[in-house]
């Protein structure tokens, strides 16, 4: 199953490789992994998607604990959370082809954020199934290149 | 007090009571080595190779419960030390690593001598640090010794620039440590307490199953304890040995691989096994999904991670060992207190009374006049210091053998290295715990192969007059491999063969040593005796039966109870 670990660490050289050497050197596999600093000063929080069945992300996060620098492991996918990942994805856009690409732009209420001869830009914020989606529609105009920023999430504030 | 980083360093190594420094000199480590000379209480040992250092650093903490130190230069001195590192660490040793390192603007830069050794040695210690800010520093060393120390022991390195041990700042050494990502939990939670002690009582086929942690917890008291007023049988695994007295009634013998068959067949037949400080290796276990399949299985660990990790554990206790078993020792007293009583096992220790009687550990006798064997020159050892000494081994079959026939009475007497099996480990581990223990008698049990590969250190040993007394089981072989190829892979002994190998006798007299030579069993008492009175290092070298194995086996991948007995 996937799950969702976030993962408060301090803001020094060395983490990230400390926690993704964790995952390479026991044969774990990270999906995304996104890193930024907090409100509070010297800390960072990292946001890493992963797959495994229950014993395996026991470990993770256990192992994940037992490092010096990672204050606090959070599975998310234990509690309602919101999750959101951000996409830039260029497409071809050929005349014939632009109005229906702005169309789907539209339907999925994401924006056009660069404009070429024959090609756009579109940036896009949802969940991995909306992001899939629209890389799905957009696969038959030609995708040149896409940009994503991995799942960032939280825990909702109802529980 | 304006100091520089390398008075610091000593200063600070002083405030951790350290004694001794394992150590080799070279150009980012020279200042501190300038001013060893003025900290006359630190005691430097200067070790021929580096690995020496870290192994004798090992050896000495795994002898005292003390952290141990090395200092060794950045590049191909720090490089030098990663066997013993992760020797260290997979045995959980608290040791502490000073690497020297090339001047900060220089960093990155490919410098003369540069390595990432914080990189190198990220998956192998505890924690590391790269020194970038002199205020710092004093910091992190404090911080360096809690960890190594604290929770499950490990080694943790400190690379230090040669700009930072020059450069000076206020020194003051931090009374206190808090790390808001590291808080061990050593406490044992009541109920659980409570829980384990009642399946104890209710249970018939009990077993405790002690690991290396009863010993770097300090459990052993306890541990035997519990055993000898409840009649519990105990088995340990090769880190936990010594833990328990291997002369008491209740003792079965090291399990796994070449456990005993009382040991193995104990465990697949308990209905509780008491895992204390063990981590159910796959050399113990031998296939996992038949091992104690009838057991409620309780796991004690300090460590989270090593409970749930290849077994499914029932009763999962993350606790210090010694404060988990202090607290089921009460909780048993006033269990038997209130009446309720815990019945004795009297038709289980039949049983394993039997298990014992019926296949002991033994070995074919040599044939008059023939080939002595490897087994009984480590009788020979027990029978002449009765246990008295302490015992560090190579790896092979000397390493087993030395597990198998000697009994040890005491924590801390067996220096041997379980979890990675590094060949070269046991000399500067001896010669490590001889620093320590001047006076004791320490003796390396040694194969050919092994002893070759850390050879070099008996300069230091002469040096500094540690008398360590190496002990060669020499079969000619590299031997465990050789007996792998012989049982599993059609007797092809390549490459096991050390036909070409040193005269170790003339070896150790070249470096100022005694050497002994013995081949017939009528001198090996003799000799011993002699070589252990003698007041320099020795070298026994025993030629012994070069086909001789170790048994019993149980073969990788196959269930305890599928023994090869003799
Ligand atoms: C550094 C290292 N290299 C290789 C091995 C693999 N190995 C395990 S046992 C063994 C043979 C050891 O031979 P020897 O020291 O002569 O001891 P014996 O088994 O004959 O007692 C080898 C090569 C190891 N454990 N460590």
């Amino acid at each position: 199953m996937r799950h969702i670990l976030s993962i408060l660490v301090e803001n020094e050289p060395g983490v990230l490789s400390r926690v993704s050497g964790l995952f390479s050197g026991r044969g774990f596999n990270i999906e995304t992994l996104n890193v930024a600093p907090t409100l509070e000063e010297g800390v960072s929080i990292m946001t890493i998607s992963t797959t495994g069945d229950e014993q395996i992300i026991e470990q993770i996060i256990k192992q994940l604990r037992k490092l010096v620098t990672v204050i606090k492991v959070v599975d998310l996918t234990e509690v309602k959370n919101v999750e959101r990942e951000m996409m830039l994805l260029k497409v071809s856009a050929e005349e014939g082809k632009r109005a229906e690409i702005l169309r789907i732009v539209d339907v999925f209420r994401c924006k056009v954020v660069d404009v070429g001869f024959d090609e756009l830009t579109i940036e896009i914020t949802g969940t991995q199934d909306k992001l899939t989606a629209l890389i799905n529609l957009m696969q038959r105009f030609g995708i040149k290149e896409i940009a994503r920023t991995g799942a960032v999430a939280m825990r909702r504030s109802m529980q | 007090m304006e100091l520089t980083g390398a008075q610091i360093l000593l200063e600070s190594l002083g405030r951790e009571g350290v004694d001794v420094l394992f150590g080799f000199p070279g150009g980012a480590v020279i200042d501190i080595y300038h001013q060893i000379p003025n900290y006359p209480n630190l005691k430097h040992v200067l070790v021929r190779h580096e690995q020496g250092a870290i192994h004798m650093a090992d050896g000495y903490a795994r002898a005292t419960g003390k952290v141990g130190v090395c200092l060794v230069t950045s590049g191909p001195g720090a490089t030098n030390t990663v066997t013993g590192i992760a020797t260290a660490y997979m045995d959980s040793i608290p040791v502490v690593i000073i690497t020297g390192q090339v001047p900060t603007p220089l960093i990155g830069n490919d410098a003369f001598q540069e390595v990432d050794i914080v990189g190198i040695t990220r998956p192998c210690t505890k924690h590391n640090y790269l020194v970038k800010d002199i205020t710092k520093l004093a910091k992190t060393i404090k911080e360096a010794f809690f960890l190594a120390q604290s929770g499950r022991p490990g080694p943790v390195l400190i690379d230090l620039p040669k700009d930072l041990q020059q450069q000076k700042c206020t020194y003051s050494y931090p009374k206190k440590v808090s790390m808001r990502g590291y808080n061990p939990h050593y406490d044992p939670n009541v109920k659980q307490v409570r829980k384990v002690a009642e399946l104890l009582c209710k249970s018939k086929h009990p077993v405790i199953y002690a690991g290396g942690g009863v010993i770097s917890s300090g459990a052993s008291k306890e541990v035997t304890k519990l055993a000898q007023t409840y009649g519990v049988p105990v088995t340990a695994t090769l880190m936990g040995l010594g833990c328990f007295p291997g002369d008491d009634p209740m003792w079965l013998g090291m399990l796994g691989m070449h456990g005993t068959y009382a040991a193995n067949h104990s465990i697949s037949n308990a209905d509780l096994i008491l895992a204390v400080g063990a981590r159910f290796d796959d050399r113990v276990t031998g296939k996992l999904s038949e091992f104690a399949t009838k057991a409620t299985m309780v796991h004690i660990d300090i460590d989270p991670t090593s409970i749930q990790k290849n077994v499914h554990v029932h009763v999962p206790i993350v606790a210090d060992c010694r404060l988990f078993m202090e607290a089921l020792n009460k909780e048993m007293a006033a269990i038997v207190e209130e009446g309720e009583g815990c019945p004795p096992k009297t038709k289980w220790l039949e049983q394993t009374a039997e298990w014992k009687a019926k296949h002991p550990l033994k070995y074919k006798p040599a044939a008059k006049g023939g080939m002595i064997k490897p087994q009984s020159v480590v009788e020979a050892l027990y029978k002449i210091t009765k246990g008295d000494c302490i015992i560090a081994t190579e790896v092979g079959q000397n390493q087993m053998w030395a597990a198998q026939f000697f009994n040890y009475k005491k924590p801390r007497t067996l220096l041997t290295s379980g979890g990675l099996g590094t060949m070269g480990y046991g000399f500067p581990a001896a010669i490590g715990a001889q620093a320590a223990f001047p006076e004791k008698l320490v003796i390396d049990v040694a194969g050919d192969g092994s002893i070759q590969m850390c050879i070099q250190e008996l300069a230091t040993a002469v040096c500094y007059n540690l008398p360590v007394k190496i002990v060669i089981l020499n079969n000619g072989y590299l031997g465990m491999v050789r007996q792998w190829q012989e049982l599993f892979y059609e007797k092809n002994y390549c490459n096991t063969c050390m036909d070409v190998a040193p005269d170790f006798v003339k070896l150790a007299e070249a470096y100022g040593a005694a050497g002994f030579r013995v081949t017939q069993a009528k001198d090996l008492e003799a000799t011993l005796k002699e070589a252990f009175a003698t007041p320099k290092p020795c070298i026994v070298d025993v030629v012994v039966d070069p086909e001789e194995n170790v048994y019993p086996m149980v073969p990788a991948g196959k269930s305890l109870t599928e023994m090869i007995l003799v």
